[in-house]
């Protein structure tokens, strides 16, 4: 996976991902997408290019369980999230809907960087400052499950949950 | 090695010797899940080839974060909900005005303790007060249990939070809460479950000890638990379940302490739930919407202690206090007792039992530029529906003291 950075701070809550105000409008997640963020960079959808990644700190993805926060990140055309740390709910989600997810030492990512990404590697490499950051690879649980395109693609092929 | 209530519920869930980092796929006792995550749990359940739910009367919907319906699009999605309960068999669905799902799966009789419990709520933690493991997931998630009745869960490793000392007057189990999380931080206990205890914790009723599970997610925490006791067992009546206590050599990740003795009313600032300060220090920053409600402080001991406080008093000119009660009971005993008629008398809005304003979809969207005082667990901006008002978290009694003043103001000026 290969895109642009679009870099955002520490303890990014879904209500900033997608307000809840939102969530009841529709169950179209193309029409939600329209408003990934918008609360914190206005227009913030019109900025993204298919295959783009978001950078963030510690955290990413506090607060409500609402699914949607992954689907409209996914619905934008976002390829990765990449963060120091992510809340557990929404770490879960995003495994489950098939939204990749890199935990990684993200302090020397800037907003605009090129970054490439190999998930089963487990390495970012950043083009535009010729550095390479290693993350350990997802656990063969979710793996699994990420590799279908989500767990209900998954439980749908297989019947019930991957095994360790 | 010992282990934790957490290791413990799970090992018993999953029957095998289940450890903190493990993954273990275990049985559920109870899924639910709300109008803002069940339409996307029923069709992932469909994407998952479901056709019949793994058992009817171990799932519970609650329609309540934006009931009643305000709009076309929200009619046409508990509309959805309902046809999917009638389909399925599901009995345990609560339609609007029943109140907050947190509220009504313990009240209602649908927790254990020793049980595990699934929500597609973040603030499913709540139910540790009655010694469940209870989670919150989202919608997929949801569904895979509604298909398969059980779930992959690592096992969280501990984290022990002992709160001793008896509370000064004017504080509260909210305030006590506050204090943790400024302490511990937003994303502190991530992963983790948190293990209450303490003198403080016996001395609490169990409405209060919700009050304090309920926000252990503000601190990225799994499941936030408590031991069970006379008072769990009381609340829960005939149905103890299997209460489950931790070994004394159990591995804790940390442990902190809390003397409660010390503790002074607090409030969390705009737009962080850990920046918590002194009432003190933000004493005079106007308020233009007060708000008594949500799974964290809608009950009637909240609802008794704020209408204690305004009895004879009147919400200020220019402030509007907006009450919803967690629950029907909860609106039923506060017109028995009176709290009802003291909190109307002083100008108080009631909106039907449920989330209320809380989660900005409707009944109270705060207007631009607004400040709002809240009993609830959030305050991101934005979270009330209005990205341009700023969100103070604070106890029932807290509240009471600021919509009386229209300013923020220390409960104990009042008590």
């Amino acid at each position: 996976m290969r895109g642009k950075v679009h870099k955002f701070g520490d303890d990014i809550n879904t209500d900033y991902i997608i307000s809840g105000k939102y969530k009841f409008k529709t169950l179209d997640m193309g029409e939600l997408s329209t408003h990934l963020f918008e609360d914190l960079v206005p227009d913030f959808y019109r900025k993204v290019k298919q295959g783009d990644m978001i950078v963030s700190g510690e955290n990413f993805g506090c607060g409500s369980s609402r699914e949607q926060a992954p689907l409209v990140i996914r619905g934008a055309g976002i390829s990765c999230v990449l963060a120091r740390s992510f809340a557990r709910i929404f770490y879960r989600n995003s495994i489950n809907v098939g939204l990749p997810l890199v935990e990684c030492d993200t302090g020397g990512i800037e907003e605009g960087d090129v970054l490439e990404v190999d998930l089963e590697g487990g390495v970012v490499r950043n083009d535009s400052r010729g550095e390479s950051i290693e993350f350990k690879p997802l656990p063969p649980v979710k793996a699994r499950i990420l590799g279908e395109g989500g767990l209900a693609r998954y439980i749908k092929l297989h019947g019930g949950f991957p095994s360790e | 090695m010992g282990k934790t209530i957490a290791e413990k519920i799970l090992s018993s869930k999953s029957n095998r010797d289940a450890r903190a980092g493990d993954i273990v796929i275990a049985r559920v006792d109870l899924l639910m899940a709300q109008d803002g995550t069940a339409p996307l749990a029923i069709r992932a359940f469909e994407d998952m080839g479901g056709t019949d739910v793994w058992n009817p009367e171990r799932i519970s919907l609650v329609l309540d974060h934006n009931a009643p319906s305000p709009s076309e699009s929200v009619s046409r999605i508990h509309d959805g909900i309902r046809e999917f309960a009638r389909s399925q068999g599901i009995g345990k669905l609560y339609d609007i005005g029943c109140g907050v799902c947190h509220q009504l799966m313990p009240e209602q009789g649908h927790v254990h303790p020793g049980d595990l419990v699934i929500g597609a709520d973040s603030h499913t933690c709540t139910y540790g007060a009655l010694n469940a493991f209870a989670t919150g997931v989202g919608s997929t998630d949801a569904a895979a249990v509604m298909r398969t009745g059980s779930l992959w869960l690592r096992v969280p490793s501990t984290a022990s939070i002992v709160l001793d000392g008896e509370l000064p007057r004017g504080v509260f189990a909210k305030d006590v809460i506050l204090g943790v999380i400024g302490r511990v931080g937003a994303s502190g206990a991530t992963y983790m479950s948190m293990e209450f205890s303490g003198e403080l914790v016996s001395s609490l009723g169990v409405d209060a000890r919700m009050t304090i599970c309920n926000m252990g997610v503000e601190m990225g925490a799994k499941t936030a638990m408590m031991e069970s006791d006379g008072k769990t067992g009381e609340f829960v009546g005939g149905r103890c379940g299997n209460p489950v206590s931790p070994d004394p050599d159990a591995s804790y990740a940390w442990e902190i302490e809390f003397d409660a003795g010390a503790m002074e009313p607090l409030v969390a600032r705009p737009h962080r739930v850990d920046d918590v300060v002194p009432v003190g220090e933000l004493a005079g920053t106007g308020i233009q919407q007060a708000f008594l409600g949500t799974c964290t402080n809608g009950r009637l001991e909240d609802l008794r202690v704020a209408a204690g406080m305004l009895r004879g008093n009147r919400v200020s000119e220019g402030t509007r206090l907006i009450v919803a009660p967690a629950s029907r009971e909860v609106l039923k005993g506060a017109i028995r007792d009176g709290t009802f008629e003291a909190l109307v008398e002083s100008g108080a809005v009631f909106v039907a039992p449920g989330c209320g304003p809380c989660v900005g979809t409707h009944a109270g969207v705060p207007g631009d530029g607004e400040s709002v005082i809240s009993t609830a667990n959030r305050n991101f901006k934005g979270r009330m529906g209005n990205g341009l008002a700023s969100i103070y978290l604070a106890s029932p009694a807290t509240v009471a003291a600021s919509a009386i003043a229209g300013e923020i103001t220390d409960p104990r000026d009042y008590l």
